[in-house]
């Protein structure tokens, strides 16, 4: 769709983006020591840190991704949400005060506290870049897709945006100004969701919304000729002449009668009013002939209680096929699994002063996070009902749903969510700057370096890394937020949760061990996700039948792979001796 | 090349510690349990048994304030440590 872009949304989001730069900037003035620059001094208030640990965590993915997913296939996207907070438990009661007194700069100094093992640096610092790099890519995508409608400029301009101004906040003032930026971020994210909540649920549900008659009902076609011209059933795609936006209620409970509108409700009766009602969501069938690419967008007419159970976007809970099931079930335990094991956010624990004040926030990360989790269900169900969906565009459900209550908010919300990616990349790009600076040049390659060669050094790795992450946004467009980050949290729960775990719980674990495990759970759930169905069909573009793997998700064969290999290898090699700890 | 450490010593920090091992099962059981409803019986989650909302959508806000409810709980048996 073509958006209208107004000069209010313009500077709203200018001046989120500006205030955010300029934050950077005041707080780079100050002087840096490496310590200052990877970990803040571990100097941050538990309070401020939990909630840019919210900051840091709710990335494009929570925000675009979840939102998107229910908005356009119902029930299941909250299952998203309810995996991704889960993973914080393995987080606060399992990793957190651990990893606090274990490590310094970086998830290889915590893994590599005890054997001071170049191996063990190597391996995690390429896992972190892997990791990091994969998550990296939906932030960018989601940044692609909200500069279009904000702005009117075209994807690229986006994530070239995102990354000139993340690679800015990190080389100016490293994990200070990031810490700040995430912190701003998740408190407006977590308060602006709420605001529009309570706009949904003041509106209620609207039959119709935002259109009215029967051309809701009618299908509608988008064509990308050979050239690139775009057509739109037949004719030429303009402003005047578009794809026309979706996502309504056909009918209302019997209860409501006669009326077109519930009228305000409560969380309960929302949800409850839902279920009874009647929706259209719209489906997608793509075919190519010698004109180019059509895309046909058809009505479905669908019962809220049909929307509001698990089966929508992953079908194979309820076809029954046994792959689909396995993964589904991959995909929850990579999640659950994923959240500690992913270097950006356990870097956050190196900020604060001791395992106490990790602990409290941690559990401050987990209300705010917890919070905004169950509003994207409302957020998701709202956008659902707007009658403002882009059938083009999964990820602009939550800035759209904000537009249907006006420009003003949408503005808001579109700069919201751009600082959202904002916050995570720079974390991202953090904790990948660290892994090139302190784990590979100056501890894998010995290259010795006083603090201002080791800030210099991150902050050419930080700019390598924004470079990296510009050009993967552009190529990987078409996805969705959520779908791509699922991949993220599979090679972080496979490469790095098994070590870690066993790092804490088995005393014979060794150094071999620790390398073969994050070496081949990152190469095992890298390889995988190359060979399964999802990349097979979605990025290389071929027969999906033609993968060779059974499910697409491979945490959950990689997961217990990365654990079995760790002590299998543990026990062929020599037990740890000295009973020692190196407490950094 | 030095030996390798020992990797575990008690007290000093670098240890889960039991409460915390003992809520995570707790939550491991909880989130478990879902998931298997979901992947098994997932015609159950869409009985309605409280105020007209479905289990589906009462398992998974339970979930999320469950995770909330044992952090609390936690910091609150950790306080002073």
């Amino acid at each position: 769709m073509i958006h209208q872009t107004s000069l209010i949304a313009v500077a709203i989001f200018a001046a989120f983006v500006l205030g955010v730069l300029a934050l950077s900037f005041w707080l780079g003035r100050k002087g840096q020591s490496a310590s200052g620059y990877y970990a803040a001094h571990g100097q941050i208030h538990w309070f401020v840190n939990g909630i840019a640990f919210a900051g840091d965590y709710l990335s494009a993915a929570s925000f675009l991704g979840i939102c998107g997913m229910i908005a356009f296939s119902g029930y299941d996207g909250f299952l998203y949400s309810i995996g991704f907070l889960a993973g914080w438990i393995v987080a606060l009661f399992v990793i957190a005060e651990p990893i606090k007194a274990l490590g310094k700069f970086t998830f290889a100094d915590a893994l590599d506290s005890r054997f001071n093992s170049r191996g063990i640096k190597l391996a995690v610092a390429i896992s972190t870049l892997v990791v990091s790099i994969f998550y990296l890519i939906p932030q960018m995508v989601g940044a692609g897709s909200l500069i279009k409608p904000l702005l009117g400029l075209p994807h690229e301009a986006g994530v070239i945006l995102v990354g000139v101004t993340v690679t800015l906040i990190v080389v100016t003032a490293g994990m200070v100004s990031t810490t700040w930026v995430q912190f701003i971020k998740g408190s407006l994210l977590v308060f602006f969701c709420g605001v529009l909540t309570v706009l949904i649920l003041g509106r209620g549900l609207v039959v119709n919304a935002g259109r009215s008659g029967e051309e809701n009902l009618a299908p509608q076609v988008k064509t990308v000729q050979p050239d690139g011209a775009v057509l739109v059933d037949g004719a030429p795609q303009s402003k005047d002449h578009d794809l026309r936006p979706v996502g309504t209620i056909l009918r209302l409970p019997e209860r409501f009668g006669d009326a077109r509108t519930t009228g305000p409700l409560g969380p309960l009766a929302y949800l409850s009013a839902l279920e009874d009602s009647t929706i259209v969501t719209w489906s997608a069938k793509k075919h190519v002939d010698a004109d180019g690419l059509h895309t046909t967008y058809s009505p479905v007419e669908k019962q809220g209680s049909d929307l509001l159970k698990p089966g929508g976007y992953f079908k194979g809970l309820t076809t029954g096929k046994l792959a689909d099931r396995l993964d589904f079930a991959s995909l929850m335990l990579a999640l659950f699994c994923g959240t500690a094991s992913l270097p950006h956010i356990l870097i956050r624990y190196y900020t604060v002063k001791d395992a106490a004040a990790a602990r409290k926030s941690t559990v401050v990360g987990i209300a705010a996070i917890g919070v905004f989790y169950v509003l994207t269900l409302f957020l998701g169900l709202g956008a659902m009902t707007s009658g403002a969906l882009d059938p083009t565009d999964t990820n602009m459900a939550a800035p759209l749903l904000a537009k249907s209550f006006s420009n003003t908010l949408f503005a808001v919300i579109s700069a919201i969510a751009f600082t959202t990616v904002l916050g995570t990349v720079s974390g991202l790009i953090m904790a990948g700057s660290g892994a090139v600076a302190h784990d590979l040049v100056e501890n894998v390659l010995g290259v010795r370096m006083n603090d201002h060669e080791k800030i210099r050094v991150g902050k050419l790795a930080a700019v390598g890394l924004g470079i990296v992450a510009m050009v993967l946004g552009i190529v990987f467009r078409n996805f969705n937020v959520s779908f791509l980050v699922g991949w993220a949290f599979n090679i972080a729960a496979s490469a790095n949760l098994p070590a870690l775990v066993m790092l804490l719980f088995w005393p014979r674990t060794t150094r071999q061990g620790i390398i073969a495990a994050v070496t081949v759970g990152m190469l095992a759930s890298l390889a995988w996700i190359l060979l399964s169905a999802d990349t097979f069909e979605k990025v290389y573009g071929i027969s999906r039948d033609l993968a060779l793997t059974p499910f697409s998700q491979p945490g959950l064969v990689t997961i217990p792979l990365g654990f079995l290999v760790l002590i299998v290898v543990s026990l062929l090699t020599p037990p740890p001796v000295t009973p020692s700890v190196s407490r950094r | 090349m030095a030996p390798d450490h020992n990797p575990r010593q008690s007290g000093d920090g670098t240890a889960a510690s039991p409460v915390g091992l003992a809520l995570f099962w707790v939550y491991v059981v909880l989130y478990g349990g879902f998931m298997a409803l979901v992947l098994v019986r997932p015609d159950l989650l869409s009985l309605r048994p409280f105020g007209g909302v479905n289990l589906a959508i009462v398992s998974g806000m339970g979930l999320i304030a469950a995770a909330f409810g044992l952090s609390v709980v936690y910091m609150i048996l950790r306080v002073g440590r």
